[in-house]
């Protein structure tokens, strides 16, 4: 395997994911990435020189909205899925800067 | 006589148009077909009757007073559970969603309701769409109507499971990397995945952005045609979406393909096919040879890169799409946790399955500073000189036609222990995605086990036509034929038109 | 700002010499009525989430769709700080797990910004200089996270999540406070002559976080910089500077390294802390958001926006002089702020008297606004009564004196001057017969005062004057009862 991903690697991606592995999962994920690396890897065998990234596939530009407020107050529907809301507010465990 | 599940989701509305049939009546011969059926099949994640039958007596009022003319007004329907339901439970097949109720409908299915369809649940599919089994569903897999033991593709298993045993009518899918397409080739049923833009994403929890689209599965190519045509627009709310002048596909459902130059690309006839899956294949592109189409083998190139191209770009956009399910606005929040981050962290780690946490940190990792060039942007090269090679291939066919996928459907619990071995599966579908393309399945035959094989045709971006008319064109050569399952436990209650 | 005390440029430290080197991160929250993204309303205040949708709250499946004007706002902002515009630009997303931010990614523009390399210019006591505008991108706001004292969590309202900011980012061009503070006070300047935004630092329509290093004199690298945030005024920003730069030689000078970090000010405690969290890894893997089309500015957009671009301060300045004949320093202080050129401009069209409305508005005005601490923006009086108070004066219907004290109710309350003289009683006295009356008993009343005019001294009348006016509680007309009281005195 050319592709080994190390534990800090892991651990790093899980940050940036916000996920929790639990070791044996952690293991997995370290096998499964690399192998899936290698795979990608087959990429580099493409010339790809002076291509540009094509992030998007049409050409379609500029789509607009203009300036004007359509939407009224619909609080209560952007809260009723809320885990745990309160005075209007969606509830999370304290945060400070 | 023939059974009115039997019929097609176009003859049911003509047939309601002329008081042949009342709307209720076909809501509830699929009720029945679905409570009969669903302990075996677990197409559904949601089934809501009541909202079936309460639409359905709306419907008719509707229908009655002439407010409703379309073709669909009145047909049941199955709705793949990530597009959003107003007022109905919408999960993505996530633990993460288990809750979810939307209280606004995805675009695609609000211009089915102006339509008068009538929602009769939402459908399992893959977790958040990932996977090509619908066994990464957090509620269970759904089984292959023609087969209980195998899978029936996905990630929209669930919506052509649920069409293949006549649960419903037709129903909604959605195609990133082939999800429409690859189980309508499993379950032996027709399914379109559009141009990207053609069908507004507003109201569908993305799994891949720039891949994503909505669309019809069904028994025929004629039903397909109608619903595309009905969630077809140009949506304000979804800045992809495209403004075209001509969707009118039913203009192409003529039974001629004089003239309509096919190309068969070598390069999906080569290692990893199935034998009797390209001998199908191979012997429905014969088929329109002899109805008069220039059918010509070509190279197509690129194809081994579009898996590996596919799974960084679509992995990256889903680790930045499904990070909004955090357990704070919506969706499972762990009970126990210690702090903001330790709350994100524990409501995702226990509200995501394996193969969701697989590519969100797969797609983190690609997007990660160091890598972001090495493996992103090399991605959305590859993606470049795929499409590149697409447009040259379109200057000389007008349709491409290949396999669906390598294989029919394989027996349940065979697919997820190697992940890399899944993902080559989709080796036929996910160019199309990559390249924003329009393509479809029709049946085309079945292998020894009894197993449905699909045909795939993909035409130039815009050109729905073209495909549509190779399709319908192909599909005249045989009859529509369904599971046993469909008809055998039906008989208890048979209902007869 | 005046009367602050500011550093010197170059600081002697034991034997070194150091140069602050500092460059600005300016967020502007654009003047659009809806929010970057969604239809609803930019509107400030209104209960937590009343200004929401599902796009705005990142609800599943929902998608983005720009704002046009928030476009023009960043365009014509770019034109005006002479930046190269992108004809080409798209929106990136940055990743960053944070409740404020919805979808957990904000809708920014890194890899296309819309412009770049501009510049202003700013005038300090040390002379002009021109501070480089890397570029400026389009982006969404935060919601914001309210810390709810009784059961100690943190409540989050997403009513200004999504609202349209551009964010401007200098090159590392300022040396000093001074020069910090010229440089946001020219983006305010500019920003508000175009329309763009208010740019209320208090009330965060204009934010600045501020990149410092230090170095040797002398030195040609630049040394680690900071990143310091949360400075809600411009006395703030000078005193985070001074103290992050003293953090910084302290820390060289005692052979120790600065980390480039993201420090948070403390305005009370003057002081700052490093923002990091082992949960934060700064990597915001930023890519083009699928979920938006690029944004194609042509030559003939650009111009349009040129076409549009309103009168700046150097222009007003100029027809300030000629067509209302007041002098440059009037016009220069007119001009510092859009509001109060705003203001003068409607007054003078009302009673034409340029001068007058200028005298108002340089020295009674700005001294109300200096004593509250308020800015012009804070105005909120009617052109009308300025208008007509100056007519007052000018007809003799009350004195200056009054005036003041009438200007005052206009400025705080936007009373109607008419009605409030008439019902305060301040009409001007002007009734030669009752002047004199009362001049005659003055004059009686000290002989003294009388003497010592005779006796060539001049200030003597003036005390009488005075008394006059006392006695008349202010209301009689000055230059008569002068009138009167020498002719009495002369007779």
């Amino acid at each position: 395997m050319a592709n080994t991903i190390s534990d800090e690697t892991i651990e790093y991606v899980g940050i940036l994911a916000k996920l929790e592995l639990s070791s044996e999962e952690k293991e997995a994920a370290k096998k499964d990435m690399g192998r899936m690396l290698d795979y990608i890897d087959m990429l580099n065998q493409l010339d790809t020189s002076g291509v540009e990234p094509m992030s998007h596939v049409f050409t379609r530009n500029n789509v607009f909205r203009e300036d004007i407020v359509t939407n009224g107050d619909d609080r209560e529907n952007m809260l009723k899925n809320a885990p745990d809301c309160k005075e209007g507010a969606f509830k999370v465990p304290k945060t400070v800067e | 006589m023939s059974r009115l599940l039997d019929l097609t989701a176009v003859q049911l509305g003509r047939k309601i148009k002329e008081r042949e049939v009342g709307v209720e009546e076909g809501v509830k011969a699929c009720l029945d077909q679905i409570e009969k059926l669903e302990p075996a099949l677990h197409a559904f994640v949601t089934i809501d009757k009541e909202g079936a039958l309460r639409q359905a007596a709306m419907v008719q009022k509707q229908i009655d007073q002439g407010d409703l003319k379309g073709p669909l007004a009145g047909v049941p329907v199955a709705v793949k559970d990530n597009l959003c339901t107003e007022g109905l439970l919408t999960t993505c097949s996530s633990k993460i969603l288990y809750n979810f109720v939307p209280t606004y409908s995805a675009e695609a299915v609000v211009r089915l309701k102006e339509a008068g369809a009538v929602i009769l649940g939402k459908t399992n599919m893959d977790e958040f769409a990932m996977g090509s089994t619908t066994e990464t569903s957090a509620y269970g897999a759904t089984t292959n109507p023609w087969n209980t033991d195998h899978v029936p593709g996905g990630s929209s298993g669930g919506s052509c499971a649920a069409v293949a045993a006549e649960e419903c009518f037709y129903a909604l899918g959605s195609d990133t990397g082939g999800s429409i397409r690859q189980p309508s080739s499993f379950c032996g049923v027709t399914g379109i995945k559009p141009t990207y833009g053609t069908v507004s994403r507003y109201g569908l929890i993305a799994y891949g952005s720039s891949l994503d689209q909505i669309g019809p599965i069904a028994k025929d190519v004629t039903d397909c045609v109608a619903i595309l045509e009905t969630i077809a627009s140009c949506d304000r709310k979804d800045s992809t979406s495209f403004p075209r002048k001509d969707l009118d596909f039913t203009s192409a459902l003529v039974d001629d393909v004089k003239g309509l130059r096919i190309g068969i690309p070598k390069d999906y006839f080569g290692e990893g096919l199935e034998e009797e899956v390209k001998e199908a294949v191979l012997l429905g592109a014969r088929m329109l040879k002899e109805k008069g189409a220039a059918v010509e083998e070509f190279d197509l190139s690129l194809v081994e890169y579009a898996i590996p191209a596919y799974y960084v770009i679509a992995s990256a956009e889903a680790s930045s799409n499904l990070s909004r399910f955090d357990g704070v606005k919506y969706g499972l929040r762990a009970k126990e946790y210690e702090g903001l981050h330790n709350l994100y962290k524990k409501s995702r780690s226990e509200g995501f399955g394996p193969e969701v946490k697989r590519r969100i940190m797969l797609g983190s990792f690609v997007l990660s500073s160091g890598y972001y060039d090495a493996y992103y942007l090399k991605a959305l090269r590859t993606k470049a000189l795929i499409k590149k090679a697409f447009d040259k291939a379109f200057e000389r066919y007008d349709v491409i036609l290949g396999p669906a996928a390598p294989s029919t459907a394989p027996r349940l619990g065979q697919s997820l222990g190697d992940p890399l071995k899944m993902y080559l599966g989709d080796i036929y579908t996910v160019s199309v995605n990559l390249a924003g393309l329009p393509a479809m399945t029709v049946p085309c035959g079945k292998d020894k086990k009894g197993l449905p094989i699909g045909l795939q045709l993909i035409s130039d971006c815009f050109q729905e036509k073209k495909m549509i008319q190779a399709g319908y064109a192909f599909e005249q050569t045989r009859r529509y034929e369904g599971p046993e399952i469909a008809r055998e436990r039906g008989k208890i209650n048979e209902q007869t038109v | 700002m005046k009367g602050l005390k500011l550093p010197e440029k170059g600081v002697r430290s034991m034997s070194r010499q150091y140069e602050t080197v500092i460059g600005l991160e300016v967020h502007v929250e654009l003047a659009t009525r809806t929010k970057i993204f969604c239809g609803c309303s930019t509107e400030f205040g209104g209960a937590p989430n009343a200004h929401t949708c599902p796009v705005c709250t990142g609800m599943p499946g929902s998608l983005p769709v720009l704002n046009k004007q928030v476009v023009e706002y960043a365009l014509a902002v770019g034109v005006a700080t002479n930046c190269v515009i992108n004809q080409y630009c798209r929106f990136d997303r940055k990743n960053y797990f944070y409740p404020d931010n919805p979808q957990n990614y904000q809708i920014s523009q890194l890899y296309l910004p819309i412009c770049h390399d501009g510049w202003v210019e700013i005038e300090t006591g040390a002379g002009k200089k021109k501070v480089g505008i890397h570029e400026i991108h389009m982006e969404e706001d935060a919601g914001k996270l309210i810390h709810d004292e009784w059961e100690d969590c943190s409540l989050v309202d997403y009513n200004r999540s999504g609202v349209p900011l551009i964010e401007i980012v200098s090159e590392p061009d300022m040396r000093s406070a001074q020069e910090v503070i010229a440089y946001l006070e020219k983006l305010r300047l500019i920003i508000q002559y175009l329309g763009a935004s208010d740019c209320k630092l208090q009330e965060g329509s204009m934010r600045a976080d501020v990149n410092l290093s230090v170095r040797e004199v002398g030195a040609e690298k630049f040394g680690t910089r900071t990143e310091m945030k949360n400075l809600n005024s411009f006395k703030a920003i000078a005193r985070a500077i001074e103290g992050e730069r003293k953090r910084q030689i302290e820390l060289l000078e005692e052979g120790r390294t600065v980390i480039q970090e993201t420090r948070r000010w403390d305005d009370n405690k003057e002081a700052s802390h490093a923002m990091r969290s082992k949960e934060d890894a700064q990597d915001y893997r930023y890519f083009p958001d699928p979920d938006l089309t690029p944004v194609m500015i042509s030559d003939q957009w650009i111009q349009a926006v040129k076409d549009r671009q309103p009168e700046m301060r150097t222009e007003k300045i100029a027809r300030y002089q000629k067509e209302f004949q007041i002098p440059l320093y009037d016009a220069e202080l007119l001009t510092s702020f859009k509001e109060m050129a705003d203001m003068f401009e409607d007054v003078v069209a009302l009673c034409k008297r340029p001068k007058e409305v200028s005298n108002w508005l340089m020295v009674e005005a700005m001294r109300l606004l200096k004593e509250r601490e308020q800015e012009p923006g804070d105005m909120a009086f009617s052109p009308e009564h300025l208008a007509k108070l100056i007519q007052m004066v000018e007809s003799k219907r009350i004195n200056r004196t009054v005036a003041k004290s009438v200007f005052e109710e206009i400025f705080f309350h936007d009373v109607e001057p008419e009605a409030y003289v008439e019902e305060k009683g301040l009409k001007a006295v002007s009734d030669e017969g009752i002047l004199r009356n009362v001049v005659e008993e003055i004059v009686a009343a000290n002989p003294q005062s009388v003497e010592d005019y005779h006796n060539g001294k001049e200030r003597a009348m003036g005390f009488l004057v005075g008394q006059t006016m006392r006695a008349m509680k202010g209301k009689a007309d000055p230059a008569l009862v002068n009138e009167i009281v020498r002719e009495i005195l002369n007779r």
